[in-house]
């Protein structure tokens, strides 16, 4: 394939920005949006922008969703773009979700468990009519308080493993792998994949999980338990040599739990799927749930059939930064590129045409040149 | 949390009031400093500066650590004339609250002045944090399920 320099666009490229900023803005007559608004009031965009962004600021979040006008994987891209901008000072102790502070924590396998059923600021149960009234604003009465004490709410998953029912994690303090220094390659371990899952696109992951369930690698799976809430984030500054509390974080968590039939050495008992995604994201931390699940399918020794099982597949796929780099560099020049296919194109029916004319039942013979020289650059209309 | 640290850890008191001035936006921690004396003058040793945090997770929630995303930080370090060093590290990318959570660290490690600031400052912080969070807590007790047992009235 052949590159030319081709010159020009300048000028139609400042006057698109700026005919995008002017759009952004929409009309001047209406206030312009600030970004606490965005930020209290679009809170679940700004938590997709940033998981799928992988960095958590909720302010720089609303910022992005606002310059991209609510196209989230615009914004995640933005906040991809941003972080490569600033140095790395640590990483954090693993955060412990045990010690969340929980505002919702639901559990489709046990009705009573310890903690309780906590709905938390859910929209299971809300009808998905449209609310006029939302239309009309207005102020929003408080919502009900309980000062009841807070139970300890443990796991779900450490409540099973106490019976012997549950897979155990092997306690590991291994260094985990990181995509944002080393490039994907295969075979990818758990540390990895969960990292890609994590900021993987909900959307692909949805779809992916959804598979999963109607049979494309099945793994019967219940929803174990999801939690929501704020964690504690805590690093160990080798200046001060003791670890520090630097903030806290909203996370959402899942454990999918499905049926594992034992093997030689492990008898019949319960694995697990995991998601843990950055803000308020059920659906994502239960699609990435699914799909960790569905490739663990080797590592349990369970047949690969499905695309979600399929580790290349998945891991892939899943970027929606790269998948929409890739998608849309098609947008891009290909002038010369698609010079040489039309020209191949009025060889080969040049060719049949002569070979309708002729009587003999000559084929195509075989014309491998394909010119693509930079003379023939910028000769289409 | 706070709550959970061990008395005889020499270091409780410290990270105690670095958890606290971390969680505390600029305004507050600037509202708690009005009514006192002055800031000490500083030497700023390092930054403020704003970068990143890579935080983990554990897969399954108890298993081998895993990389969940990034995070803003802010991290700024002070000497005092008196040679306390402070040091801060905060969520998020405002500067002048990493900078006064840096100066307040090294003025806390002063015994002249701690009993003053842990009053004036630390405590309300973390009362009104303490308060926050036990709003959401009210809350979310109150989304709490009360299953009643459904008995067929049979005789």
């Amino acid at each position: 394939m052949a590159y030319v320099a081709v010159k020009g666009g300048e000028r139609a490229i400042d006057n698109a920005h700026a005919w995008l900023a002017e759009e952004r803005r929409g009309d001047p007559a209406l206030p312009d949006l600030t970004l606490p608004q965005l930020r209290e009031q679009l809170g679940r965009a700004v938590d997709r922008a940033m998981a799928e962004g992988s960095l958590y600021d909720p302010d720089l979040g609303a910022l992005a969703v606002k310059q991209a006008q609510g196209d989230l994987i615009e914004a995640a891209f933005l906040l991809r773009a941003y972080r490569t901008t600033l140095p790395r000072f640590a990483h954090s102790r693993p955060i412990d979700t045990a010690a969340m502070q929980v505002e919702r924590r639901i559990s489709a396998v046990f009705k009573d468990l310890p903690g309780g059923q906590v709905l938390g600021p859910t929209y299971d149960y809300t009808h998905r009519l449209l609310d006029f009234a939302l239309a009309a604003g207005g102020p929003v009465p408080p919502a009900p308080r309980t000062d009841t004490p807070v139970e300890a709410m443990p796991r779900v998953s450490d409540i099973l493993r106490a019976e012997g029912m549950m897979e155990t994690d092997a306690p590991s303090e291994a260094e985990p792998g990181d995509l944002t220094r080393e490039p994907l390659s295969f075979p990818a371990e758990r540390d990895v994949r969960l990292q890609a899952l994590a900021r993987g696109d909900e959307g692909f992951l949805l779809g992916l999980g959804y598979s999963t369930q109607r049979g494309y690698g099945g793994s019967h799976p219940f929803a174990g338990e999801i939690r929501m809430g704020e964690v504690t984030v805590e690093i160990e500054p080798p200046e001060l040599g003791f670890a520090i509390e630097i903030g806290d974080l909203v996370v959402t968590e899942c454990q999918m739990v499905n049926q594992f039939k034992g093997s030689k050495t492990v008898p019949p008992q319960f694995t697990r799927g995991y998601g843990l995604v950055f803000g308020f994201s059920e659906r994502k931390a239960m699609a990435m749930a699914l799909v960790d699940r569905a490739m663990r399918a080797e590592e349990l020794g369970e047949d690969v059939t499905a695309p979600a099982q399929n580790v290349e597949f998945v891991l892939y796929h899943s970027d929606n930064i790269e998948a929409t780099g890739f998608v849309e560099h098609l947008k891009l020049p290909h002038y010369v590129d698609f010079q040489s296919e039309l020209q191949n194109l009025r060889r080969l029916r040049a060719e049949v045409e002569r070979a309708r004319d002729r009587p003999a039942p000559a084929l195509v013979d075989g014309d491998t040149d394909t010119p693509t020289t930079a003379s023939q650059a910028g000769s289409l209309p | 949390m706070t709550q959970t640290m061990p008395n005889d850890d020499p270091t409780a008191a410290r990270r105690r009031w670095m958890a606290v001035l971390a969680r505390a936006d600029r305004a507050m921690i600037e509202a708690r400093l009005q009514d006192g004396p002055p800031l000490p003058a500083h030497v700023r040793l390092r930054g403020p500066e704003s970068g990143l945090v890579m935080v983990r997770g554990r897969a399954g929630g108890t298993g081998a650590p895993f990389n969940l995303g990034e995070m803003s930080v802010t991290r700024c370090s002070v000497r005092l004339p008196g040679g306390q060093v402070g040091h801060a590290y905060v969520a998020g990318r405002d500067q002048r609250q990493a900078e006064l959570a840096a100066v307040l660290d090294a003025w806390l490690q002063d015994p002249d002045h701690a009993p003053r600031l842990q009053q004036a400052v630390i405590a309300p912080l973390e009362a009104a944090q303490r308060a926050r969070r036990a709003e959401r807590t009210g809350k979310a007790a109150a989304t709490r399920v009360q299953f009643f047992a459904m008995q067929a009235m049979r005789s």
